[in-house]
């Protein structure tokens, strides 16, 4: 351990005062900073990180010469939220006025006021507050080699919630440049716990073929290489990782370990439903637990999961609890009203979704509940860590699983946790629309040079593996679109001069560029304002929902939103007018099941524990009843096995599988069997997919199907590329892209065409494109992203080849058997609106006109 | 009120008469009178893609004429028409017949082969082509029904015109569909867009108002059929 002496006196006297000691992991990242070098820092939330992540800075600010010029911006700090951000102003303000120092801190979200914008642009402050969307504005400012030359710290917060996004690719394409601007500059990432912290390192740090010493990456002056775009530069085949090399410039530095966490599994009133997603059987105890807390949050994993248990601890609530909601619907002010009447230690519970998941420290928060199965050891880490902010005690955390497999994944997720065993993510391949936004940007603050970039982009870590050729296909994407009729070239976005730079075509195409930065592609929102009547007027707004919710609403349907239940009345534009209907019952529309898939790990765990008859001891009664049934009436799989079970069931046929592979991976699965299945004459009628299970219905019986043929890898061929091409996943893909790349431009607030101007969509450009040139970039972007965000490919890719060769067990039955129960009582709840549904509709609507007709 | 008569064709077109005029409604969007060999498309905006690269910089992809001639040339084989009527709009602005790509202008130059082409003109295309074959004018009469490009307010008995893009928005149960669609009285027609990158308006918004007296019908495009849909199952947007 280093001596406290590493500090200098003043923050030696500083942390006295307070009663404090500098922690070793503190004392090592000033280390990291005289030593110049890049360091992450993994540490639990509580132990000091943000401080530990700016004392080398303030050490270093504190020790400056006086200057007669004003200096540019020293450290910059980036933060995935803006609220984080602007809190972490006020945070660092006690130190720097307690200890007299001399140093100014200011943040620069998208809400901070234009003066103060333009006074930071003149007069630099020394630390600059920010968030990833900012660093790609000041990316392509003209002028902003100058303003960052002075730049010696950049401090990433929360990385391990950005590194695994698009925005992450954003932000490294952007510490590249800001590297190339300040040579020196060192790279600071501060993290939760992680499984592989060397996926985060290697995304933060400096990535090149043959990393020489820091302080001798190469300064671009702007000029430089004649190089033709056409010709290659050194190429990525030289930097193909080595033997032990290491790949990074990146130092880490562990936290301490706080108390290990005390992490129960709720069984309410000795039982564990059958199916179901909230949980409601335990509220009345949930209600008692939080009665006997300081103050709790209780986590969901859905919007509308939270409304419901909103509402349901309401009903209980006769004690008038100050019990609060927090979700990402909820209007701005209402959540910021939350979390003040928090951070004042008003309040008793708040329920709420993975907006609380990271950021702002909470005032005494001493327990964390979670409602319905975690999906994931890591996630559940951080949500607990939300609890007491002090290492020394243990946090508490309470699981209450909704039905008989979540019992299984939440007593794996807390074995995990207290084992320490945390779920594995893939290493992060940068995604191509995101580096086309960059090189635009790029290209609107400075002429650049395609080798030169080549080379600056492969330093960040998402884009070390990136080809010379997808590079130059980016570059002509940026400027003439990539097609490959060329009848844009007369058009470029970004043209190459004389001197071989490529500048941006004109002043039209820069100012694009700016309205259109970030990697977040939100779907269109509706206001929800109070309002009814034929005119209603702009009423008070009570939140936002996706632009899908009420498309399936009639007026007069009744919804629960921001923990009331409202009457639908009209929708006006992008305002849904609604008026309280307190005493009605809610017609409860569905909003999706967990956005999180249930993670390998844990997968793996509930598969082991099933199979694994001496841990069912162990577990409630009714759990206990419903394995053994399970066992008599139809097979235990073994832990490699998948269990595949047909039975009839009324008038239809069912196949029940369970690989526990997630939703999504599912979801996927069952697209692909029922196609085979259509193919096969056996007439799938529908299914149904969760975390756990897939279950397909079907006209003619199943059971003498040939299985492992069914099941066979190369449905991930041309059946999975011609699924995609159909699928309404893709367009919706293809549109993030499209929007992400500058394609087409995002709409902003007030900018909306107005009356008889028709929207652009981008399900129109999507299906041409597709029959006219479908190698085009952004189809591949659309492609890459549909199968790793909402198809989980490369899991179900896993899945298929570990129940390769015939570990597949089929349980001819004929019955319902008891595993298949909760997928059972699922079925019919959710519809996938396909082509055939669309002209349902419109059928249906026929039939109405004749009704008109007769009347 | 009228009750307007109409039928469900072979072709999933639908039949039904526009002022006395037999007509089929196409589920192309193609308006197909069949006494006259007479065929009717209204805004193809072609070269509407190179127009906004052009004008923003914006690189759409510049394949819209080509689809929109592909899906152009399919009608023209199932029904080998004497007579094309544009209704105006045909080019998305006066320059894009410059811009047009040799392969596609070889194309549209081919459509006038073995038949006339009326080229209406419209509000992008004011002009009319220059260069291609074909007659450019106001507006045509022909069977008893008047064609232009932008309906004029007021009863227009045998009317047929294009301009609005119309769009019809369903909703059943649970989901939603948005599609183009013809719309009439039975007096008048007002014909969908045909263009590959043209969108559509929700036949609600109050452009429509001023033509139609009382409740029209929708005859909404779906891919195999139209599909004729009432007043109240439609939504606004």
């Amino acid at each position: 351990m280093l001596a406290a002496t590493a500090l200098p006196p003043r923050f030696e006297q500083w942390f006295a005062a307070r009663g404090w000691a500098p922690r070793p992991h503190q004392l090592a990242m000033v280390e990291k900073g005289r030593q110049g070098r890049d360091a992450l820092l993994i540490a639990p939330t509580g132990g000091g990180k943000t401080l530990a992540g700016f004392l080398p800075s303030l050490i270093e600010l504190s020790e400056r010469a006086p200057r007669n010029t004003p200096a540019g911006v020293h450290t910059l700090y980036i933060s995935p939220l803006k609220a984080l951000a602007v809190d972490i102003e006020r945070n660092l303000a006690t130190p720097i006025r307690e200890m007299g120092l001399n140093i100014v801190a200011e943040s620069r979200t998208g809400d901070t006021g234009e003066a103060r914008k333009q006074r930071q642009r003149l007069r630099p402050p020394d630390i600059l507050l920010t968030t990833p969307e900012q660093l790609a504005l000041f990316c392509a400012w003209e002028g902003a080699r100058e303003y960052f030359a002075d730049l010696s710290c950049v401090i990433i917060d929360e990385a391990h919630a950005i590194w695994p996004s698009k925005r992450g690719d954003l932000l490294s394409l952007g510490l590249a440049r800001l590297q190339r601007f300040a040579p020196n500059m060192r790279r600071v990432g501060l993290s939760a716990t992680v499984d592989d912290p060397d996926l985060v390192r290697r995304w933060l740090g400096v990535n090149l073929p043959d990393p020489p010493p820091l302080g001798e990456v190469s300064r671009s002056d702007g000029g430089g290489s004649e190089t033709d775009l056409q010709q290659a530069p050194s190429g990525p085949s030289g930097h193909l990782p080595q033997e032990g090399r290491i790949s990074h410039s990146v130092d880490l530095v562990l936290g301490q370990g706080g108390a290990q966490p005390i992490v129960e599994v709720l069984v309410s009133g000795g039982r564990v439903p059958w199916a179901g997603h909230t949980a409601e059987h335990a509220m009345a105890e949930i209600y008692e637990i939080i009665k006997g807390a300081r103050t709790a949050l209780v986590f969901v994993n859905t919007r509308f999961q939270a409304e419901f248990a909103f509402q349901e601890l309401w009903k209980l609530n006769d004690d008038g609890l100050a019990i609060a909601l927090h979700h990402g619907s909820l209007a701005a002010e209402q959540r910021r009203k939350v979390e003040a009447a928090m951070a004042r230690g008003e309040i008793r519970a708040v329920v709420c979704t993975s907006t609380l998941d990271m950021g702002i420290d909470w005032g005494d928060v001493d327990l964390v509940i979670q409602l319905a199965a975690p999906k994931g050891a890591s996630r559940m880490v951080q949500r607990i860590g939300r609890a007491n902010h002090r290492l020394d005690e243990p946090s508490r955390a309470i699981l209450a699983p909704a039905n008989r497999f979540e019992f299984l994944e939440c007593r794996a997720a807390a074995d995990a946790i207290l084992g320490g065993h945390l779920d594995g993510e893939p290493a992060r391949i940068g995604a191509l629309d995101v580096l086309a936004q960059h090189i635009m940007g790029c290209a609107c603050s400075e002429p650049f040079a395609p080798t030169e970039l080549y080379d600056e982009v492969r330093a960040a870590g998402p884009y070390a593996d990136l080809s010379w050729e997808d590079f130059e296909t980016v570059v002509d994407f940026v400027s003439t679109g990539g097609y490959a009729l060329r009848t844009y070239d007369k058009f470029r976005r970004i043209v190459p001069g004389q001197d071989g730079l490529w500048r941006a075509r004109n002043a039209q195409a820069v100012l694009a560029h700016r309205m259109n930065v970030g990697a977040i592609v939100s779907p269109a929102m509706i206001n929800v304002r109070i309002g009814g009547g034929k005119r209603p007027m702009g009423g008070r707004k009570v939140g936002e929902a996706e632009e899908g919710f009420f498309e399936a609403m009639t007026p007069g349907d009744t919804f629960v939103f921001a923990g009331q239940v409202w009457r639908f009345n009209s929708l006006v534009g992008a305002d849904a007018f609604v008026t309280p209907a307190p005493d009605k019952d809610p017609k409860m529309p569905s909003w999706g099941g967990s956005k999180f898939p249930l993670s390998t790990y844990l997968a793996g765990r509930v598969r082991a524990m099933m199979h694994d008859e001496r841990e069912w001891p162990a577990l409630p009664p009714d759990v206990q009843e419903w394995l053994n049934y399970q066992k008599v009436r139809s097979i235990i799989p073994d832990q490699d096995e998948m269990l595949l079970e047909t039975f009839p069931h009324g008038k239809r046929f069912h196949l029940v599988c369970y690989p526990f592979e997630g939703r999504l991976a599912h979801t996927t699965l069952a697209m692909l069997l029922t196609r085979r299945l259509d193919r096969l004459g056996v007439g799938p009628l529908g299914f149904v997919a969760n975390d756990y299970a897939v279950a397909i219905w079907s006209l003619k019986p199943m059971d003498q199907l040939d299985l492992d043929e069914l099941f066979a890898q190369d449905m991930l061929g041309d059946d999975l590329e011609s699924w995609l091409d159909e699928s309404f996943l893709m367009k919706r893909a293809f549109k993030a892209c499209a929007l992400i790349s500058g394609l087409i431009e995002r709409r902003h607030p007030g900018m909306e065409k107005s009356g008889r101007q028709v929207t652009f969509s981008t399900d129109l450009i999507y299906d041409v494109l597709r029959r006219h040139q479908p190698d085009h970039l952004l189809l591949r972007c659309a492609r890459a992203d549909a199968a790793t965000g909402s198809l989980d490919v490369a899991r179900l890719g896993d899945m298929l080849a570990r129940i390769g060769g015939g570990r597949i067990r089929h349980a001819p039955l004929d019955h319902v058997s008891p595993f298949a129960v909760p997928i059972m009582l699922e079925i019919g709840r959710e519809r996938a609106p396909g082509d055939a549904a669309g002209e349902m509709v419109l059928a249906e609507a026929e039939e109405d006109l004749i009704a008109e007709a007769m009347a | 009120m009228t009750q307007l008569a109409f039928q469900i064709g072979d072709c999933g077109g639908l039949r039904l008469e526009i002022a006395g005029t037999r007509a089929v409604l196409r589920h192309s969007g193609a308006l197909w009178l069949e006494a006259e060999r007479t065929m009717v498309v209204a805004d193809l905006h072609f070269e509407k893609g190179s127009s906004y690269a052009a004008r923003f910089g914006q690189m759409l992809p510049p394949y819209d004429t080509r689809e929109t001639l592909d899906r152009l040339e399919r009608e023209l084989a199932a029904l080998s028409p004497a007579t094309l009527v544009f209704l105006g709009d045909s080019f998305h602005d006066g320059a894009g017949e410059d811009r047009l790509p040799e392969d596609d202008r070889v194309r549209i130059a081919a459509l006038a082969l073995g038949r006339r082409l009326v080229w209406a003109v419209g509000n992008h295309d004011e002009d009319g082509p220059r260069t291609l074959p074909g007659d450019v004018v106001d507006e045509a009469q022909l069977a008893g029904l008047t064609f232009r490009h932008e309906p004029l307010p007021g009863a227009r008995p045998g009317e047929v015109a294009g301009h609005l893009h119309p769009a019809a928005k369903v909703t059943s149960g649970r989901a939603t569909v948005r599609r183009r669609c013809f719309v009439t009285d039975g007096a008048r027609l007002v014909l969908p867009a045909f263009g590959a990158f043209t969108g559509g308006l929700n036949i609600l918004d109050p452009a429509f108002a001023p033509l139609f007296g009382g409740p029209a019908l929708a005859a909404a495009l779906g891919p195999r059929r139209v599909h004729a849909v009432g007043w109240k199952s439609l939504r606004p947007d």
